[in-house]
Formats: C-alpha cells, structure tokens, sequence
C-alpha cells in the first residue's frame, strides 16, 4: 500500500491494470481467445489500449460505493416520506413505466455484455474497463428494480417488468436493440452499445429525462438516473476510445467499424422515438423538445464527434440526414400510434390538455397545426362524446426496428413509408430504407426476428384475442387504456384531495 | 460557433458546487445552461477543473477523480493528470 500512494496515476494505472494479466504457457491465445478474430477486427497490439480515466480497481470501488451509499440513503429516505405524492401529477408515472420497464431488462443486457466482451477481448486494458462496466450495469439494474419496487405499490404497470420485456410488443423495440448487438461478436456488441448507443445517442435518454423528472418532483428517478448516469461519462470515454483503437490497429477495420456505425446508429435513434415521445407528451412540465434536444445533442454535439474521428476516415452514420428531416413528425407519430392502441400497453395515454398543444404548436410550428393538432382535437372530442378511440386491429412492425409501421415521409407527411424485399421465398417490411438496408446485409440473422403480431398470429402469444394476448402478457385490466378513467387518475385525485373535475380541467 | 466546443454536465448539489466555481474561475469562455437537477457547462477548445482550484474552495485535498461523483456526462477528448482533469477538442 506504502508504495501504491507514491506512484503517479499513469504509473498506478499500468502497474494495477496491465500488469495484472499473465502470460500463457500451455494454451494459445486463440484458444483462450475464440472470438476475438471472428468479426474481421484485426488487432496487433492490445497493449496500445489506453483508458482516458486511468481508474484503477481500488478507485473503483471507492467511488461505486460511495454512490451506492448516497443513494440507498436517499431511496429509503423516499420510501418513509411517500415521495411518491411530490410528483407533479399522475400522468408523469406513465413517462416512468415506460422508462423502467424498457431500460431496466437493457441494463441488465449490458451487464451480460460486457461481461461477455470482458471475457473475449485478449487485452488487459479492455478486460479491465469491461468488466467495470459490467459491474456498473449490474447496479443500474438493482437501483432501477428498488425504483419500480417503490412505485409497484401505488401505480399500476409496474408489477412484472421482466415478463413484459421479453413478450410485449413495443417493449421488443429494445429488446430486439440489445439483442442484435448481444448475438454479435465482442467488437460488434461494443461498438453497438459503448459507441452508437453510450457516446453518440445517451445524452438523450439522459439529460433530458432525469432533468425532466427534477422538473416533475420525481426525487427517486432524479437519484438512481444521475448515480446511473455517473457512471456514464466514462462509459462514453470507453466507446470513443474502443473506436480510436480499432481504427488505429489496423486500416482493415474501418469499413467493418463504418457499417457497425451505421446499423447501431439507426437503430438506435429509432428506439430514442419513444425518449421522444416521452419528452414531447409524458411530462407534465417539459423541459425541451425532442426537435431541440436532437439539435442539441445530435445535429450539434454529435457532429463534433463524428469530426474528431473524420482523420481515420470515419464518417456521419449514413441516413443521418434522414432522422433530421424526421424530426417534426416523429414524435407526434408515435403518441398517435400509442393512444390508438393504448388498450394493449401497461401505460395510460390521454390527450394532452390545451396549453400543452399550444407548447406543441410553438416547438413544432410547420407540421404541428398542419398535421397533427386537428387529430389530437378530434380524438379529444370523441372521448368526450363517450367514444375513446382504441384501433382493435394488431399493427405491422417494421422486421427492423419492431417499430408499427407508422411513420410517414417528411417530404410527404401523410404518406406512410412502406419499403420490403424478398428473402428465401418471404416477403419482409421495413418503416424506412435504414431499416431495409440494415436487414439486407444480414438477412439470416434479421429474418429470425421475434416480431409480436406474427408471433400472435401463429398462436404463440396465448391466443388470437386481445384479451388473451394481454393476459399472456400479464397486464392486468389495470394497466393500460385511457388515463382520464385510470385507476392511477382516481387514487391520485383521492391522495391529493382533488376532485375528478379539477384533474380533467 | 466554427470553434470546436466541448462540454460537459454536472448534477446541480451541494458536492459539485465547488467544482463549478472552480470551473468559472478558470475558464473565462465556459458558458453555464442551467436544466432542472444538472447544469451542463460548454467552452471552445479546452475546459479544465484543476485541482487546486477545487482545494482552496472545500479546505481540504481533493483528487480530480472525484468528478467521478458528480458527473453525468461529457463530450471531447479527456486529459487527466494528478493536478487537473481537461477536456479538450482541437
Ligand atoms: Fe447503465
Ligand atoms: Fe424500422
């Protein structure tokens, strides 16, 4: 220990993560190593790999404990003084079981993954800073599950987050996400999940909805969102720099690295449409739009660092410019599409109320009024009239994203996109030519895609009914449908005093 | 805004707030947006937090990787010594 606090960080770096690895004597390393050379990614040098944070074991522990303290404190703290009760109203828990149903199963994901690529990956360096996020992701899932565990008891959705992720149908978007990228090789899942998603797309999961549930008195997401999100920095750093290595071990792996970036990158913003949607529609006090948030962090922050690796040839992921010509539409799209079938999802939806389409108007001013709000007004009436709109029938997905095939295109916004191929004898749909491309160059992997309706269909999903599909599901009679007549609604205007009128006004 | 910017963002409480002053004081061009829960702060080129900054504010010594605690996220190219944590885009 004496002489661990003379040396420098570099020096303390090296000696407590390089010189940690042995050599072989008995095995070779291909042996040790299977699936390090499968993918194509050639590396010569592994003792090239540089951590930015030179964060050592023993600091790591430090550090994640201290989170862990904090925040345990502070969730006990939220249980004793039914904090639940400071939000700033009952819809906002709907934007939470969307968030901790989908992400929580995704953090667990991770912790596989990188365990896995801790595993796989012949270097010290890469071992090291895997196997710390692995144990990173594993604590995000904890924390999340103590949030969902806290707010199971007095709202509905939350009661059997696992089983839904693994069955419902918009919960496949993420799921089919981490999915491809954990049936891929140790390069691929790292570049799907520390680059695409971490580095280049996660300060819009982040920023915008732990800053939203501040602004909407959600203290619990706030504390397991920022200690989460702690961790995040240097999960970012880890996917630059997975980045820069391999494109500086070998000239090879740049249109490998390319294709990855493209792929992870799409799909990953079509997963974001939900964030989105959550951001546009879900909190009762907004904090900015989807559109200015993918100014902020793609069109802006995003561009800088796709600069920052141009000297290795490296360019915007292709179709980049097509999820910007997207940006006026997606959102509204998406809400449309989850009131229309919100008898089949463990959240509420409801129209928003008229200062909030007045929000909607101002953030989106060409498409909003054009397009959208007269949609929004019309459904608003017809529930009023007693005629809430659900649509009976199950959507299309795309093969892809697992997205229902509802976006249209932006250079003619009430035209849907529909494109498909032909492979083995079947045909296969796709919301967008990304999506198209993404499965024609694996198609024997894409094509084995696990998509909800068909899986219904074929009389795998407990029946052909709605109500035998949602009871194969778990949902409960509860957890879904309209807010406005939600068992939420009634027993947050009974906690709070309120009447039902001065909730629905 | 051709100038290269890098960023990054802290959770607004009472254990970053030195920090922040230690960045303010440091960096002329940083340019604090305050969001609900978190700041983010940006500057052209290069943002430093160096550590003696920190110090004279807490009264105490203090390692810059103790950001680690109060960090939720960042972009550009980390500098890290015993002395100072930098980010940097040029
Ligand atoms: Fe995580
Ligand atoms: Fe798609």
């Amino acid at each position: 220990m004496e002489q661990a606090k003379k040396m420098n960080m570099k020096e303390k770096y090296n000696t407590m993560t390089g010189d940690l690895a042995w050599d072989f004597s008995y095995k070779t390393e291909a042996e040790i190593f299977p699936l390090s050379d499968f993918e194509g990614i050639k590396i010569e040098d592994w003792s090239k790999w540089q951590d930015p944070f030179r964060l050592t074991m023993d600091a790591y522990w430090k550090y994640q404990g201290e989170k862990e303290r904090k925040l345990y404190a502070v969730i006990d703290a939220f249980g004793q003084n039914n904090a639940h009760l400071g939000v700033t109203d009952a819809r906002y828990i709907n934007a939470l079981k969307i968030f901790l149903t989908a992400v929580t199963p995704l953090e667990y994901g991770a912790h596989r993954g990188f365990a896995m690529t801790g595993r796989a990956f012949p270097g010290v360096g890469a071992q090291v800073a895997s196997q710390m996020q692995s144990i990173d992701e594993l604590r995000h899932a904890q924390t999340q599950l103590h949030t969902i565990s806290q707010y199971n008891k007095y709202f509905d959705g939350l009661h059997d987050p696992f089983h839904m992720f693994d069955r419902t149908w918009y919960l496949s978007v993420p799921k089919s996400y981490f999915e491809d990228a954990l049936s891929a090789g140790p390069f691929e899942f790292i570049t799907a999940i520390s680059f695409s998603f971490e580095y280049v797309l996660t300060n819009l999961l982040f920023m915008p909805f732990m800053s939203g549930a501040a602004y909407n008195g959600d203290m619990a997401t706030v504390n397991f969102g920022f200690s989460a999100q702690s961790d995040e920095s240097r999960h970012m750093t880890l996917g630059l720099e997975v980045i820069k290595f391999m494109l500086e071990q070998h000239p090879d792996n740049l249109p490998i690295i390319q294709r990855w970036i493209d792929k992870y990158f799409w799909r990953g913003y079509r997963l974001l449409g939900i964030v989105g949607m959550m951001m546009d529609y879900m909190l009762p006090k907004r904090v900015m739009s989807w559109k200015e948030g993918w100014e902020m962090y793609f069109e802006q922050n995003g561009k800088m660092l796709f600069d920052d690796l141009a000297r290795y040839g490296i360019t915007m992921p292709k179709f980049w410019e097509q999820s910007v010509e997207e940006k006026e539409h997606l959102t509204h799209q998406l809400w449309l599409t989850f009131y229309s079938y919100g008898h089949a999802a463990a959240f509420h939806t409801w129209i928003p109320d008229d200062s909030e389409l007045d929000w909607l108007s101002e953030k989106y001013p060409v498409t909003f009024d054009k397009y959208y709000r007269p949609r929004l007004v019309y459904l608003r009436e017809q529930e009023k009239a007693g005629k809430r709109f659900y649509n009976p029938s199950l959507p299309q997905l795309c093969q892809t994203c697992q997205i229902p095939m509802v976006y249209t295109d932006p250079k003619n916004p009430t035209k849907r996109v529909y494109r498909e191929t032909t492979y083995k004898g079947d045909k296969f749909h796709f919301c967008s030519d990304a999506c198209k491309e993404i499965f024609e160059h694996e198609p024997e992997k894409m094509s084995q895609a696990w998509l909800p309706p068909h899986q219904i269909f074929q009389g795998n999903c407990g029946g052909a009914t709605i109500p035998d599909v949602l009871k194969y599901y778990h949902f409960t009679e509860n957890d879904g449908g309209e807010f406005l007549h939600s068992r939420d609604n009634a027993n947050w205007n009974m906690w709070k005093g309120l009447t039902p009128d001065e909730e629905a006004a | 805004m051709s100038e290269k910017m890098v960023f990054l963002a802290l959770q607004d409480n009472e254990d970053a707030r030195p920090i922040r002053e230690a960045i303010e004081a440091d960096n002329p061009l940083a340019v604090i947006t305050q969001f609900p829960g978190v700041y983010k702060i940006d500057a052209p080129g290069r943002l430093v937090i160096n550590r003696e900054s920190v110090e004279e504010r807490i009264g105490r010594a203090w390692n810059p990787q103790d950001i680690h605690l109060s960090l939720v996220t960042l972009s550009g190219n980390i500098d890290e010594t015993e002395d100072y944590f930098a980010l940097e885009r040029t």
